[in-house]
């Protein structure tokens, strides 16, 4: 199978004041569509920027970057906003709903820049409701849910529009054990069952177990852990 | 869901402070819409002045009186078209808080000089064929209920003793700019009593009025009436009646300057507040607007949104305030004393203005904040703790 993602030779750096922090070094590795890749390293080795460039909302300094079949690293705001749109799903560590929208209402935001009708909407988002389980809390707002339900919903909104890719950046981090095994449940029947390519980012070593290929990241570089 | 759901909602998320910011906009509005009444009112007289009309007066000072003798020689100078006079009465009605201009004219002409004063025609004919007969304006009427055939007791202090006045005729002003609250009566019923009480005073007037054939040659017949009488005992200055009623207004023109400078430093306030209330909110959702971002929407939906909050602040407290204003100008004009403006209007500029400046300050108070969402990058603004 094609690969979905081909990173090649990536580098990525911060600048703290006048110092520069290398984050990512040289860094090449592909994924083939329908991979269930786990990026595993301590704090600060570059799993989160690595996962960032590969969603398309930062940019490497030097490398190649093409995800979907789309180099990435050449798109401008407006075409990298797009293509995100298109293909990306972010699943975030700490949810991120938005606080005055019901669980509908933010899994509908990305429908918004479709061209969908308001009922072709619907459908999208009752059965990305449906999907996470959550169809019977559509009218509650973010503070009326646990932080697994919410979660969920942050799920169900990143899997609304179809994308080509989920990315997840510590999905798990915030959760108890019992709503984190609900979510990573609920990632590996996305992978299995609709056939969701997805990279997620983690710390915790039972997540990782529900991947298929765990790559462990060190001072921004793969290392053989 | 639409954006403009969105907008809704974000706007009403700190209800207590945007309703705060709301309510800061509509009293912002409504002094502004204040200001500008007053100011307008101020200038009314000037905007009622008519090109072809000037005003003759003592040159030393206004309040000095003019031999009704010059009468005849001004109206003989080339390219005067009609002459008329009157007289400042002053008096004291009911008490010294009912004021409102009263003044002797020439009854023959006056009205003929000023068609902006809507007489009847028979009424007309009856005030003039009465001495001690008077014509009042709409708004009097309205404020002190006269009718035809009501006599009007004046205690006189710079003509003293007590004056009485028959209302032969009510007349309705042709415009806005008019003022509706003056009392005319005929010059000679108080010409003649002052020859009986006080010949000195007798065969005076307090200034002319010429109406010229083209208001181009103001400036020369202006020259040939005071050269006149020149080096006589009343020498005269004479100007255009605009000119005239803005020298009436230079004394208070720091005053009215002062306050037209402050109406649009309120737009300025109006802009820090709703610039603070949009600066804070945004702020607030830096990870929110991120997380946008995250998802596809495009710099153009964050200028929407944020733009679409501030307009939709200032616009409702524009529009509170203006729907406010109407009352609480009509409440002002209710609590100064009467005859102190006689024309007290929200202009439809004054309108336009404040609605304008209701628009501009909510785009205004939304550049900064749209500036920092643009510029902070995703990572940045996932990162940040509101």
């Amino acid at each position: 199978m094609d690969p979905i993602i081909r990173v090649h030779s990536v580098s990525k750096s911060y600048w703290r004041d006048s110092f520069e922090i290398p984050v990512l070094n040289n860094i090449s590795f592909d994924v083939p569509g329908g991979e269930f890749l786990a990026l595993m390293g301590p704090s600060g080795s570059g799993k989160t920027t690595l996962l960032n460039l590969i969603a398309g909302i930062d940019r490497p300094d030097k490398g190649s970057l093409h995800v979907a079949g789309t180099d990435i690293a050449t798109l401008n705001e407006s075409r990298l906003a797009k293509w995100r749109s298109t293909h990306i799903g972010f699943i975030f560590q700490f949810y991120n709903l938005i606080p005055v929208l019901t669980a509908y209402e933010n899994v509908e935001l990305p429908l918004l820049l479709t061209s969908l009708s308001k009922q072709e909407r619907r459908r999208h988002v009752e059965t990305a409701l449906t999907v996470v389980g959550l169809q019977d809390r559509m009218r509650h707002y973010p503070k009326q849910l646990s932080g697994g339900q919410e979660q969920r919903v942050a799920i169900a909104r990143a899997i609304t529009t179809d994308p080509t890719l989920l990315v997840a950046d510590e999905p798990t981090g915030d959760l108890d054990k019992r709503s984190a095994d609900e979510i990573l449940t609920l990632l590996d029947r996305l992978n299995k069952e609709f056939k969701k390519t997805i990279v997620m980012v983690t710390h915790d070593p039972r997540a990782a177990e529900k991947a298929h290929v765990v790559r462990h990241l060190d001072k921004g570089e793969f290392s053989q852990n | 869901m639409k954006v403009f759901k969105l907008i809704f909602k974000n706007a009403l998320r700190h209800k207590l402070r945007t309703v705060l910011t709301v309510i800061g906009i509509a009293i912002a509005v409504m002094a502004f819409a204040l200001l500008r009444t007053v100011v307008t009112a101020w200038y009314v007289g000037v905007e009622a002045s008519a090109a072809n009309r000037l005003i003759t007066r003592q040159a030393v000072s206004f309040i000095f009186p003019l031999p009704y003798a010059y009468r005849d020689q001004i109206s003989k100078i080339p390219g005067v078209d009609q002459v008329t006079f009157a007289n400042w009465f002053q008096g004291v009605y009911i008490d010294k808080n009912q004021f409102f201009a009263r003044m002797a004219v020439d009854a023959e002409t006056m009205f003929d000089m000023y068609p902006e004063f809507v007489v009847d025609p028979a009424e007309l004919e009856a005030f003039k064929r009465e001495r001690n007969a008077c014509i009042v304006g709409t708004g009097l009427v309205k404020q002190y209920g006269f009718k035809i055939g009501d006599v009007i007791n004046i205690d006189g202090d710079i003509y003293p003793g007590t004056w009485a006045f028959v209302v032969r005729g009510i007349y309705k002003p042709r415009d806005k700019t008019t003022d509706p609250t003056q009392m005319l009566f005929h010059w000679q019923y108080l010409d003649e009593r002052m020859r009986q009480e006080d010949a000195s005073r007798s065969g005076q007037v307090g200034w002319y009025i010429i109406r010229i054939n083209d208001p181009a040659q103001s400036a020369v017949v202006s020259e040939q009436v005071d050269a006149l009488f020149k080096n006589s005992r009343a020498e005269t200055k004479t100007e255009t009646e605009r000119a005239f009623q803005q020298g009436f207004l230079a004394a208070a023109g720091t005053i009215i300057g002062s306050m037209n400078f402050m109406s649009f430093v309120i737009i300025g306030i109006i802009m820090l507040v709703v610039g603070n209330t949009m600066i804070m909110s945004a702020r607030e959702r830096t990870s929110e607007y991120a997380v946008f971002k995250t998802l596809g929407f495009s710099a153009g939906h964050m200028v929407g949104l944020i733009l679409g909050e501030s307009m939709f602040i200032s616009v409702l407290g524009g529009g509170l305030g203006l729907a406010l204003a109407v009352p609480f100008v009509a409440g002002f004009e209710a609590v100064v004393p009467k005859g102190w403006f006689p024309v007290f209007m929200i202009e439809p500029i004054t309108i336009v203005l404040a609605g304008s400046s209701a628009i501009l300050v909510g785009i205004l108070a939304a550049l900064f904040p749209i500036q920092r969402t643009l510029r902070t990058s995703i990572v940045d603004g996932l990162r940040h703790i509101g």
